[in-house]
């Protein structure tokens, strides 16, 4: 299954529909890796809030995907991460970290602008 | 909803059968009547082992039983491959040792998300795990702690 790509202004929403299997994180990952070029995107919000379990693969699956849109020159920002996902994330000891994340698509955006907007001041 | 059948055995071939096993866990915990973040961590639980299954030994099966052990009942998952099988157990209980990359998190974690988890594996014969979450009643308080 197919997670389709959006593009609003200078971003892109990668709006995840139901549960994906390892092979379909893979392949969201290398979509926007190319799609942030194509669109010349400078923030990419991935929203998790269908996945009902965030498991070590996925965990590193969206690390890598942060890591690889930043070297792109895009920020990312997972939303959408269920109570549930979370509490097992913790338990399993699994971090995002130098992964932005926020509780919904509406915080995700006001995150990038935030995001690339100290991004541009450092650039003046 | 369907009922989910007990006792059941799924095929672990791709990562597509990951998911089926998390879902077909998650319903069965469902039935059982194991609260919300209950049922997410038995369906975590699945999925590390299920991807053991397919790194380690690329094919292998999951079986779901209900059991009764020290007179409670449990939802009972064992995971089962003839793949290469585990040199050092011990090893492979650390956290965050992993021999392909990975986050090194799959076992070990599994392990804390479920009340028992055994793992049997013989060189050359393969590895059998079996994880246990019992089913609290009502008022019982949590046993969670570890």
């Amino acid at each position: 299954m197919q997670v389709p790509i959006l593009k609003q202004g200078s971003y892109l929403i990668a709006s995840i529909q139901s549960v994906l299997s390892d092979a379909d994180m893979l392949q969201l990952r290398d979509d926007l890796a190319v799609k942030v070029g194509s669109y010349r995107a400078r923030g990419v919000i991935i929203d998790v809030t269908v996945l009902d379990v965030i498991d070590s693969f996925a965990t590193r699956t969206l690390r890598n995907i942060a890591h690889m849109l930043n070297l792109r020159g895009a920020d990312t920002v997972i939303v959408g991460i269920q109570p549930e996902v979370a509490f097992a994330m913790v338990q399993l000891g699994l971090t995002l970290e130098g992964v932005g994340t926020a509780l919904d698509l509406e915080e995700g955006l006001a995150f990038l602008d935030q995001k690339t907007k100290h991004h541009a001041k450092a650039g003046a | 909803m369907q009922k989910p059948a007990l006792d059941i055995h799924l095929e672990i071939r791709s990562t597509i059968d990951i998911v089926t096993a998390r879902q077909h866990g998650r319903e069965m915990a469902m039935e059982l009547g194991f609260a919300g973040s209950e049922i997410t961590l038995i369906a975590a639980a699945i999925s590390e082992i299920a991807r053991n299954i397919l790194d380690h030994a690329k094919r292998g099966e999951i079986t779901f039983a209900v059991v009764v052990r020290h007179a409670r009942r449990c939802l009972q998952i064992v995971a089962q491959d003839r793949g290469p099988g585990i040199a050092d157990i011990p090893k492979a209980m650390q956290y965050g040792y992993s021999t392909r990359g990975g986050l090194g998190v799959g076992l070990p974690g599994a392990k804390w998300l479920m009340d028992e988890f055994e793992i049997e594996s013989n060189l050359g014969e393969g590895t059998k795990v079996t994880m246990r979450k019992y089913i609290k009643n009502g008022n019982q308080q949590s046993t969670s702690a570890r």
